[in-house]
């Protein structure tokens, strides 16, 4: 990730772009992205009879497309966006095209530091990816989930590879499905497979497999672990390790295993969505300690306060000691941190953010059509028309906010102390 | 021999089915308990809002397409639990006076009993949809039912000798109560529960009607 | 009257895989099902019943089989698990052939019987039990078992193609744009009020209707969305398979989805058994008590925005029109009501089936029975003549419906006992047949 300290932290407001112009200038205007900086803002626009193209900061790329879509800023700030020309499909990145040309392209990638970018592809009804204009020399029946390391140098794919006719449940049942790493296939063959993960270097591959109609596995490194499942969900690695944990359902319940191990003594009705802390020495999940009740497991100990409808976006703080997440109850959304809820409530809420030293929560709420920030559970009174998440500075005491006001689009970063 | 029937049979048939009652209903409660998907829904004005139709007769459109067997059903049921519990017979074995029905009315809902027992008999042989799935069992309960009725019937206008007529009707009539519980007579207890379950599945989750 | 044995009917998916099936497996498997997965309901439910057969004059299925006792529905409880209950499990491969028969084909799940059985004894659990077994052996008709394999590995039941599902969209927009201008299908807008999801036949083959969504959209003015990702299929035909993992996973997505958009509810198509997967029994087979984003259907949907005034009525459709109550949205959701309302605002000739609302009789291709594929079609419609001889009682000439199953078992119902006879979604009354208001200035070419 490129590093956020470089970024822009005096406390100073500016105004990058007049989205209400835009709004006017042209017939169609689409959804607005941001850069993770708050410099940058982009749009799809249309600039004349199907003629579409990106307006960055108010200034448009000088090619024009058939369609322009799906624009993403990566983590490095480039913009790169879906783009069709004579009915053919690429990535366009900064206003620069690929030169490579499919019958499409979907779902847009970045390593962690941006350097790298990567979409799917299909051509000749053959399913690839591509990474950075360069696609893979094999093709495959279908690709459905494309994951890129950290780093961006390793690839892995799920990708279907036999051929299944129509309504064959029985080719099915021995496996179609399978792995393929840097256009590499694995052996074994799965009925199903499912939530590709990759270590931090790229060097390992989880995934979940489904071996037989009612037996499903965890796979590590192409070797499935010696116990099976009467069901399992996503894993994931250990931040910096090879080390693969995954919430699996056993005879008594959800448990979360490590390399083939139970980890946790708790068995929980569910257990998905695993976050490690940033020392990768804890682990929390959203678990469902009984029937039509969610909460976070932290470390085997789940809080003791429950939700009815949802538990997700759970974030450890930097320093790993504390856990806040998102909560619904009653149609309502908050945040809960450390099991404690915050006492207001929106209409939505956004994933939440522990300043760098843990002590405050920051988050995006939304109320009567109107977005606000909060902080350790307290609104500011400032709602934006416009507004994405906000963004703790690394000394934690301030904040970037990147908010439409009075149709125009500024960045902000003002200390954490003024929002109130 | 009659006097341990008249008397701690009676008593023992009362304990068999009130005991074996309270655990069969506790044993429902507390898989319900276990079976996750159903006390979570179980609301209490949507299972009486239900019940309410089903307690009624013609409260329900199954009820009103299906008229001669509503007639016989509610009949039956209503006659085969008050006749019993308001016969003056009944509490003189305790010597409890308590306001009972006249002798002739109980005789006539005796008869809708038996009657009503022989319309489900026909009901069993003659309706293709029925007999296919009546077996043995579902004859003999039929019998077990009515018998007591049968016998106290005989015994009341005193046909045959009286003796092991009113000998037989008391062994039936403890027979069935201890039978409450443990065969498909048991629909007496769970129909409130089944119902209040289905009630809420309707009402409370789905917002429709199950009547 | 002498019944008819059931036809021979091929089906590689429940002859085939017998095949491979053990009285051990079988036993082992039934025995797990029973005490693992069961409990009260299954045992009360055995308890209670006294076989008096009221339930036989609910099942459209035994009605139009002239009230042959095998369609009943106890018979069907009772061909079924009473006989594993008396064998204690020792079933043969062949008796779970039968089985699956019953419990796929010979009944749809539409809960109607639940309302004529003085117990409320919800037989299509019970048979919904058997289908779970059938489904962990392997014994599934081919095509419904070929869809929960598609939604196993696609997340929807047509084997979709992201690519297409995107593709089809941004056609549909370009389609949508030809009625008004402003029309989009917003992709992957995060923060939209609204998630629009739809089941797999809709980019597959029925792709207008994605285009008349839009329309509709546009004139309403609403903030919605649609996901350019797996998730955006709301159907569930795992959840009648019996493959419950499946149906928990898929539903998860489908939620997950709508809550990385940041919508604020769920709104979906003209389907029926997608309302009871993503409501009812999806949250359930992943420990949720209620759904984790809120579900609003078609019908209710359209309901709101005549009464708030979004869109407005302009027009009613000339031709006598009745109405197929959808089971899983009338009797899963009480929404007969608004059907009518809808019905009485867009219909000059609006003629009521009998019997309506809860009470209305299953198009007979609901519960998975339609997805059971081509072999089994004639077998489905001679199952529901009773809801030929219902839509002929109205002389309408149009039916409507506001479910995929309802309309495609309808279509077929119509070929066979009343030819002549169409059917339609509400929305094509509402845009196709202009029964809406386009205003003026969102029409192409108007300012």
């Amino acid at each position: 990730m490129p590093d956020y300290k470089d970024w822009n932290w005096e406390p100073d407001k500016k105004i990058i772009a007049d989205v209400a112009d835009i709004g006017n200038k042209y017939s169609e205007v689409h959804e607005f992205v941001v850069s993770g900086d708050g410099e940058k803002i982009a749009v799809p626009v249309k600039t004349g009879d199907g003629e579409f193209t990106a307006c960055v900061n108010g200034e448009l790329w000088d090619a024009r497309f058939e369609r322009l879509w799906y624009p993403r800023f990566g983590p490095d700030a480039r913009l790169a966006a879906l783009v069709m020309s004579d009915d053919e499909w690429t990535v366009g990145v900064d206003g620069s095209v690929w030169d490579e040309k499919f019958e499409y392209v979907w779902n847009t990638q970045f390593s962690a530091d941006g350097g790298r970018i990567g979409v799917q592809t299909k051509k000749n009804f053959q399913y690839s990816v591509c990474i950075d204009g360069k696609p893979w020399e094999n093709t495959y029946l279908s690709i459905r989930e494309f994951q890129m390391s950290r780093d961006g140098a390793t690839v892995a794919v799920l990708a279907q590879l036999e051929e299944l006719s129509e309504a064959d449940v029985f080719t099915f049942l021995d496996g179609t499905w399978g792995v393929v790493v840097d256009d590499k296939p694995w052996d074994d063959k799965y009925m199903n497979t499912w939530g590709v993960t990759l270590s931090d270097d790229g060097r390992h591959v989880g995934l979940q497999v489904r071996v037989d109609n009612m037996k499903y596995g965890i796979v590590a490194d192409g070797k499935l672990w010696p116990e099976i499942f009467a069901h399992v969900w996503e894993p994931g690695f250990r931040p910096g390790t090879g080390s693969l944990l995954a919430p699996v359902k056993t005879a008594g319940g959800f448990a979360l295993y490590e390399d083939g191990s139970p980890i946790w003594d708790s068995r929980f009705m569910q257990i998905w969505k695993l976050v490690f802390s940033p020392d990768a020495n804890r682990v929390c999940a959203v678990v469902c300690p009984e029937f039509g009740r969610t909460t976070v497991a932290v470390d085997d100990r789940a809080w003791d306060i429950t939700f009815a409808d949802v538990v997700r976006d759970q974030v450890f703080s930097p320093d790993s000691a504390r856990v806040a997440a998102i909560t619904k109850d009653n149609n309502r959304w908050s945040i809960c941190v450390d099991g404690k809820p915050w006492p207001v409530d929106f209409d939505m809420v956004w994933k939440p953010a522990f300043s760098h030293d843990g002590s405050s929560v920051v988050a995006k709420g939304e109320q009567d059509g109107k977005y606000f920030v909060a902080v350790d559970g307290r609104v500011w009174n400032q709602p934006f028309e416009m507004l994405w998440e906000p963004i703790m500075s690394p000394d934690g005491a301030k904040v970037l906010l990147r908010y439409v006001e009075g149709g125009k689009y500024c960045r902000r970063v003002m200390p954490l102390n003024e929002i109130k | 021999m009659q006097d341990f029937i008249s008397g701690p049979l009676v008593w023992i048939a009362f304990f068999v089915m009130i005991a074996g009652s309270v655990y069969k209903i506790t044993a429902m409660i507390k898989a319900a308990k276990q079976e996750k998907v159903i006390m979570p829904y179980m609301r209490l004005s949507f299972s009486l809002r239900s019940l309410k139709h089903w307690l009624l007769p013609y409260g329900t459109r199954g009820m009103r397409i299906n008229p001669v067997m509503t007639a016989y059903a509610f009949l039956f049921h209503i006659c085969l639990i008050a006749t019993p519990l308001l016969l003056a017979a009944h509490w003189k074995i305790w010597g409890i006076q308590f306001p009972t029905l006249p002798g002739r009315l109980a005789d006539l809902m005796t008869v809708i009993v038996i009657v009503g027992g022989v319309y489900f008999l026909q009901r069993r042989i003659l309706v293709p949809y029925v007999k296919n799935v009546t077996s043995a069992a579902d004859y003999a309960l039929l019998l077990f039912v009515t018998l007591p009725y049968i016998t106290g019937f005989l015994a009341y206008h005193q046909w045959f000798d009286y003796g092991t007529v009113i000998t037989i009707h008391m062994l039936s009539g403890c027979l069935m109560l201890m039978m409450i519980p443990f065969t498909r007579i048991a629909h007496m207890l769970y129909f409130v529960f089944t119902r209040a379950y289905m009630a809420c599945e309707f009402g409370f989750v789905r917002n429709a009607r199950d009547w | 009257m002498k019944y008819e044995p059931r036809p021979e009917v091929k089906d590689d998916g429940l002859d085939e895989s017998i095949k491979k099936l053990t009285p051990e497996k079988i036993k082992e498997t039934i025995r797990f099902a029973l005490d693992k997965e069961c409990g009260a309901r299954l045992k009360v439910y055995m308890d209670t019943c006294v076989h008096c057969g009221l339930c036989a004059t609910a099942c459209h299925q035994c009605i139009s089989h002239d009230m042959d006792p095998k369609y009943a529905p106890v018979a069907k409880v009772k061909d079924t698990l009473v006989e594993i209950f008396k064998k204690d499990c020792k079933v043969s491969p062949e008796f779970m052939k039968l089985a699956a028969r019953i419990a796929y084909i010979e009944c749809g799940g539409c809960r109607r019987c639940s309302m004529y059985c003085p117990f409320g004894i919800d037989i299509a659990y019970l048979l919904m039990v058997v289908r779970r077994i059938c489904s962990m052996l392997g014994v599934v008709p081919m095509y419904l078992q070929d869809t929960t394999n598609s939604h196993s590995v696609t997340y929807n039941q047509m084997w979709v193609q992201q690519d297409e599902w995107i593709d089809t969209l941004q056609w549909q927009e370009e389609d949508a744009q030809k009625v008004v201008k402003t029309a989009r299908i917003p992709l992957e807008k995060e923060g939209a009020d609204i998630m629009y999801s739809v089941i797999a036949p809709e980019p597959k083959i029925l792709a207008q209707l994605l285009a008349n969504a839009a329309v509709i959209f546009a004139v309403a003015g609403l903030d919605w969305t649609m996901p350019a990702t797996d998730g955006w299929d709301n159907s569930n035909m795992a959840m009648y398979s019996g493959d419950f993992e499946s149906s928990g996973r898929l539903e998860r997505l489908h939620h997950e989805t709508a809550m990385r958009l940041k919508v604020k509810k769920i709104v979906m198509g003209e389907c029926g058994h997608a309302f009871r997967g993503a409501v009812y029994d999806g949250p359930r087979h992943i420990g949720q008590a209620y759904p984790a984003v809120p579900v609003i259907h078609a019908i209710e949907f359209y309901h709101d925005l005549i009464t708030s005034g979004k869109i407005k009525i302009v027009k009613k459709f000339k031709k006598p029109v009745t109405v197929q109550d959808p089971c899983n949205t009338v009797r899963g959701r009480g929404l007969g009501g608004k059907l009518r309302d809808l019905m009485n605002w867009l219909c000059e000739d609006f003629r009521d089936m009998n019997p309506r609302f809860e009470h209305n009789y299953c198009c007979g291709a609901g519960g998975g029975v339609i997805n059971c594929g081509p072999p089994w079609t004639r077998n489905r419609v001679v199952a529901n003549r009773t809801k030929g001889d219902q839509i002929n009682a109205t002389g309408a000439e149009v039916v409507v419906t506001p479910c995929h199953n309802c309309h495609s078992g309808i279509e077929d119902i119509i070929k066979e006992y009343a030819p002549g006879t169409h059917v339609k979604f509400i929305s094509e009354l509402l845009v196709d047949e202009g029964c809406m208001e386009i205003p003026e200035h969102l029409r192409p070419g108007g300012d």
